[in-house]
């Protein structure tokens, strides 16, 4: 039986068991980010030399759970309140085989729970990558793979209601893009969970005795394939959500259909190999596919991700334009709702995905950059930049929206919430440079106790590098306080927020405004404020680029 | 509006914009260009990883660097009892990761290249040496040859970086660097 109610704000048929499996989802995933972040400043104190809060046993669980409750289940839950928007919402179309997507939603709860109990009895501390032949226990491995198929139960779930809107025409024409975006996130879903089987099935038999012995570099051959490539998820996810964002802000249309659209593709195409990135000190490859996997093939995906980085902001730009913000380059930038969270968290989350995460992330994938940061804690700076002040603080600004839309309530404490994403934005980015700056001094990661003082043998690391660890502790706690203000808002709305009243809003407006735009910006006014902004972005890609080669030119010679 | 479908039903005719072209192009050039600095340092860079690499087991390779100890030990580290070892240069030289150390201490020349086998006898494991910061993941059963030319002279600390369970925080090894005799 299938119901539909009309959003009051936006005028969407919105069906109802979708309705009901979204807010699950995302109260799921609010859930789990709470938690997951609860451990991740208990690590951060720790890595902090002069506090160093947790023993060690409980900061390698704790660092486990952390990256367990994070990367996995907060992002997925997220993911398939995503794609349930994406497809049920946007396409107006009622949502396939709800009851399935019901199962899904279970066996992510199974799943999440049995894999946190293994952790938290205290014999499966193997981190999330659980690197053979480091042994965790067996429900470790299981509960992970339930909750994997619950995931890919719902990326059937997404193509099921393609389908269906398809057939009973409740669109005309192409998939709006953003659901261009939310399928390119299931496809490289589907691919990376098939990995993700291939090696946890049998790491789980080896667990409970029944296979011999994993070799450990095809282990992490497979692993990475699942591992490097489900962040190319969280990427077109969050992508997506700009795509979204800027339309539902500024009635923004994307300067061009086409190109939009291709960027998304070469992800389809190049992404999915990506898993060298991790394996580019390892024994055992050679250094041509070294290159050509970490390259993502000539860096076509990294061509993608440019693309989005200039395409995004300038539709924003061209619908601003559009309303008459024309004076200079950035008029059309300083006159952005900057105290709207939706607006900032997005905005930050373009800036630092771009500057932080996508030039660190190029750099390091780089065969012999790689060896100067290699399990240094500049890749966990690298990825905070990217998958926390990228994809997290993308969701956070579409939850902003999102949650009192579809609850139908007001923001609760909405002056709180206009500090939000700077508080959790730059508390992050400064987390990511921090631990960046560390690991160029060659600061490890994963590591309890940087000064060595239970070791035989002794090595220094020099004083500054103990002082980007206190700050990235500092910096730690800056964006705990935004994260939970995130989480207060939500919750609060949730539970307490006043019935929303439907004053024209924001949105509205931007959705009247759509239609101006209606070719972007071609053959009107160009973008000239986002392609200076690119053209800097570059510069700063280039400098950082080579001043890594002429650090690496310095090293002992290696051949 | 991206959230809407396309309202051009064709719209994958629709004029491109022009700084979206001329930024397309650029930044595939850049593309290329990263992509070609890395076979370009293979041909004229001092710091390629030679992925030279062979089967082993703990079993062997541990016999190799016993070998290794007993012909070249010059002296113990402080006292911890652990041997430091002066391979001739050129030759093949041999350190071992386990549960949690690095064994032994080596002592190169400045300026000599040597053959440095590296692997695990149980966990993986990541050698780090500091403060040059050269990192290398080791592997059980993996035999990794780095051939190595130390530049500079100093105490060179080894750091285990990867995780390789409670007490991995207090596996460090040394490498010495001395200037030639
Ligand atoms: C208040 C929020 C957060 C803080 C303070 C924080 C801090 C940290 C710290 C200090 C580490 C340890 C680095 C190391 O010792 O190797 C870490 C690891 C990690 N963090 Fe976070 N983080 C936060 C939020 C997040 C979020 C939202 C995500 C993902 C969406 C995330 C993903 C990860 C992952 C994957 C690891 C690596 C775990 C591992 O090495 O096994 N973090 N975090
Ligand atoms: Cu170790």
């Amino acid at each position: 039986m299938t119901g539909f109610r009309t959003c009051p704000t936006t005028g969407f048929k919105i069906d109802l068991n979708a309705d009901k499996l979204i807010k699950w989802n995302a109260v799921s995933a609010v859930i789990f980010l709470l938690i997951g972040g609860l451990f991740g400043i208990l690590v951060a104190l720790t890595r902090w030399p002069a506090v160093h809060i947790l023993p060690p046993d409980l900061f390698y669980l704790a660092l486990t759970a952390h990256g367990l409750d994070v990367l996995l289940v907060w992002i997925i839950f997220f993911e398939v309140a995503l794609l349930y928007f994406a497809s049920s919402v946007l396409l107006q179309c009622r949502i396939a085989t709800p009851k399935m997507a019901w199962l899904a939603f279970i066996l992510m709860w199974v799943g999440a729970l049995m894999t946190n109990v293994a952790v938290l009895m205290g014999d499966s501390s193997v981190m999330f990558t659980s690197y053979v032949p480091m042994k965790a226990a067996p429900s470790f491995y299981l509960g992970i793979i339930l909750f994997a198929v619950g995931a890919l139960i719902a990326c059937f779930i997404f193509f099921g209601t393609l389908v269906i809107a398809k057939q009973e025409k409740t669109y005309e024409g192409s998939i709006p893009l953003v659901t261009f975006g939310a399928m390119t996130a299931a496809i490289i879903a589907i691919f990376t969970i098939a990995s993700g089987a291939i090696i946890l099935i049998p790491t789980l038999l080896w667990s409970v005795g029944y296979v011999g012995s994993i070799d450990t570099v095809m282990y992490k051959v497979v692993w990475w394939a699942m591992g490097h490539s489900s962040q190319q998820i969280n990427v077109s996810a969050h992508i997506a959500c700009w795509y979204a964002l800027a339309a539902i802000l500024f009635g923004a249309k994307p300067l061009s259909e086409k190109v939009s659209r291709m960027a998304f593709f070469m992800y389809i195409l190049f992404l999915q190999i990506a898993s060298a990135h991790h394996l580019l000190v390892e024994p055992g490859l050679s250094s041509e596919y070294k290159i050509f996997n970490t390259s993502y093939a000539l860096y076509l995906a990294v061509l993608g991700s440019m693309i989005h980085g200039l395409t995004v902001p300038g539709a924003v730009e061209a619908a601003q334009r559009a309303k008459g913000y024309n004076k200079g380059l950035f008029e059309w930038l300083r006159k952005a709702p900057w105290g709207n969270p939706s607006f900032s968290g997005f905005a930050l989350s373009v800036v630092m995905f771009g500057f932080l995460g996508g030039i660190s992330g190029v750099m390091m994938g780089t065969e012999q950059l790689n060896i100067i940061i290699h399990n240094t804690i500049y890749v966990p700076g690298h990825f905070h930049a990217t998958v926390v002040t990228g994809t997290t603080l993308a969701f956070m600004a579409m939850s902003y929206w999102l949650v009192p839309v579809l609850w139908q309530k007001e923001l609760v404490g909405a002056g709180m919430a206009k500090w939000q994403p700077y508080l959790f934005g730059i508390g992050m980015g400064l987390v990511a440079t921090f631990q960046m700056g560390a690991g160029t001094l060659g600061v490890p990661r994963r590591h309890w106790d940087m000064n060595f003082a239970d070791a035989m043998i002794n090595y220094d690391f020099p004083a500054a590098a103990n002082l980007m660890m206190a700050g990235n502790g500092i910096a730690a706690i800056i964006a705990t306080v935004g994260g939970v203000i995130f989480l207060y808002n939500m919750v609060a709305t949730i539970l307490w927020g006043k019935p929303l009243q439907n004053a024209p809003k924001a949105e509205e407006e931007a959705v009247a405004a759509g239609p101006v735009a209606a070719h972007g910006s071609a053959g009107t006014m160009a973008v000239p404020g986002t392609f200076v902004l690119a053209l800097i972005f570059l510069t700063a890609f280039i400098l950082y680029y080579f001043v890594n080669w002429k650090y690496l030119a310095s090293v002992w010679g290696l051949s | 509006m991206a959230i809407f479908p396309p309202p051009q039903r064709v719209w994958w005719n629709e004029p491109v914009e022009k700084s979206e072209v001329f930024w397309v192009s650029i930044a595939l050039i850049w593309a290329l260009i990263m992509f070609f600095m890395m076979p370009y340092w293979h041909l004229t860079g001092e710091q390629n990883l030679s992925n030279e690499a062979y089967r082993t087991t703990p079993d062997a390779f541990g016999a190799k660097v016993e070998a290794m100890v007993d012909q070249y030990k010059v002296r113990e580290e402080g006292d911890t009892g652990v041997p430091v070892v002066r391979p001739p240069a050129g030759s093949d030289v041999y350190m071992l990761a386990r549960l949690w150390e690095w064994y032994p201490v080596l002592e190169f020349e400045k300026g000599e290249t040597y053959r440095l086998h590296l692997s695990s006898m149980d966990w993986q494991h990541g050698f780090s040496l500091q403060p040059e910061n050269i990192n290398i993941q080791i592997h059980p059963n993996y035999d990794m040859v780095v051939t190595m030319t130390p530049t500079s002279t100093g105490e060179f600390g080894v750091v285990c970086n990867e995780f390789c369970g409670v007490g991995h925080h207090t596996m460090v090894g040394k490498i010495y660097v001395v200037d030639k005799k």
